[in-house]
């Protein structure tokens, strides 16, 4: 499995879902009989996980939200993704 | 709703028809037929309710789910209503285009059971002749397809020397998920323990082996392991709790806190045919028979793990202690403990009996 980088595309594979939990209303991520609550960051992360954006795009976009540097933002991502590809609930 | 919690799970047993004969089988022993078996539209009604309840997940089951000629219909409905669906199965009724539809309908997740890596061995586990090649091709066409797979191995006497190349067929065929679930002594399998049943230093292995495989594949496949609670100081938390998370339906509509509840006299089942999902939730006097703390023994009441595993299984406290509101004789607290543990030492050191196969009629 290749470390993550500025261009790797992460995506959440099949059988992953980001799903909002209507009866509790939170965020949930639902996998093979796991699911996972994300945090508030991983959850700003993880809504711009889609298959199409690099890393890099996605640090773009959480600087512009959050009025942060994007070059700080990669080491939390790589960092937060990378435990999710361990679990394997991230693909890239 | 501040006491109860909302349910997490749903067990839907949409058949028991079945073409394997494991016995080891999770259905009662009293099966349901055919002919009792809800409706589509039941089922469609039953999983709307469930997700306005706070189920996240449903977990087709059976018996064998393949068999129900409704399935994607029902996977389709279960996606429109925001469920995650994870489809329970032995694997030889599932020609490709009835996998495809399952794809195309929204299928999360598919558990597929082996018996064994030893072909012959497997087939006769299963009672099937030929069933091992089938489950080995499905897991083959489900990889390709891009689906998420979980192997799923279940674990006795006549299979646990193999553990370790059950983990390694898993990891070659591409599984994400591999399960080891130690057989549970209920229903079928209680019946079969003379024959399961492995010994002390089996289980052991077993769990070091686990741990071992867990470490060096990390990143590569998860493995669970559901602990076999004979050899165990601790009792499980059977379904999480009763009736904290999980809901367990059978073919014919009873709503269960867990799916060998029906073994234990005195508890009334309600039906989703009579009343609406949330209701039996609520208010059903099985649900509330032992939910919560209140129901325990001062032995359990008094103890710090009353909230981590909340006494344990109901079923087996039945089976063993002769009473379902006992502590779980696999707590190494019980006085049923000592008990538990000769009738496993004398089952694993017997010779295995022929097997009692899972079978309408018993």
């Amino acid at each position: 499995m290749d470390a993550l980088g500025p261009q790797s595309v992460p995506r959440l594979p099949r059988g992953v879902r980001l799903s909002h939990d209507q009866a509790r209303d939170r965020w949930l991520l639902l996998a093979p009989e796991r699911i996972f609550e994300p945090n508030e960051v991983a959850l700003a992360v993880l809504r711009l996980v889609d298959g199409e954006r690099s890393l890099q795009a996605i640090c773009e976009e959480l600087g512009r939200s959050y009025n942060a540097d994007p070059a700080l933002i990669m080491t939390d991502v790589v960092e937060l993704l990378g435990g999710l590809v361990q679990k394997r609930l991230i693909e890239t | 709703m501040n006491q109860i919690l909302r349910p997490i799970g749903l067990l839907a047993e949409l058949t028991h028809r079945c073409p394997l004969q494991c016995p080891y089988c999770s259905n009662p022993v009293e099966l349901d037929r055919k002919s009792g078996e809800l409706d589509t539209a039941t089922w469609k009604r039953v999983f709307g309710e469930a997700a306005e309840l706070g189920v996240l997940q449903l977990h087709l089951s059976g018996g064998e789910p393949t068999a129900r000629s409704d399935l994607a219909e029902l996977v389709v409905h279960c996606r429109a209503v925001n469920l995650y669906t994870n489809l329970i199965t032995s694997g030889v009724l599932l020609d490709q285009p009835s996998l495809e539809r399952l794809y195309d309908a929204g299928l999360d997740h598919i558990q597929l059971s082996i018996q064994d890596i030893d072909e012959a061995n497997a087939d006769r586990i299963g009672g099937y002749r030929g069933g091992h090649a089938k489950k080995l091709d499905l897991a083959r066409r489900v990889v390709a397809l891009g689906l998420p797979l979980t192997v799923n191995w279940v674990v006795h006497r006549q299979n646990i020397h193999n553990l370790g190349r059950m983990i390694d067929l898993a990891v070659e065929m591409g599984a994400k998920r591999v399960e080891i679930a130690h057989t549970q002594y209920y229903g079928w399998a209680f019946k079969n323990r003379r024959a399961l049943m492995p010994t002390y230093r089996q289980t052991l292995d077993a769990i070091a082996l686990v741990e071992e495989a867990r470490k060096r594949l990390e990143g590569v496949i998860v493995i669970d392991s559901v602990v076999p609670d004979y050899y165990a100081r601790f009792p499980k938390a059977c379904v999480g709790g009763w009736g904290r998370r999980a809901i367990n339906i059978t073919p014919q509509g009873r709503v269960l806190p867990c799916h060998a509840a029906e073994t234990i006299p005195g508890l009334v089942f309600d039906n989703v045919r009579d009343k609406p999902l949330s209701e039996i939730w609520l208010n059903s006097q099985a649900f509330n028979a032992f939910r919560g703390t209140d129901w325990m023994p001062d032995l359990c009441r008094n103890c710090d793990r009353r909230e981590v595993d909340w006494g344990g299984c109901r079923c087996q406290a039945m089976a063993i202690a002769g009473s379902a509101s006992a502590t779980d004789p696999a707590c190494s607290l019980s006085p049923f403990n000592a008990t538990l543990r000769a009738m496993a030492e004398e089952d694993s050191a017997a010779e295995p009996d022929q097997f009692r196969y899972r079978r309408f009629g018993g």
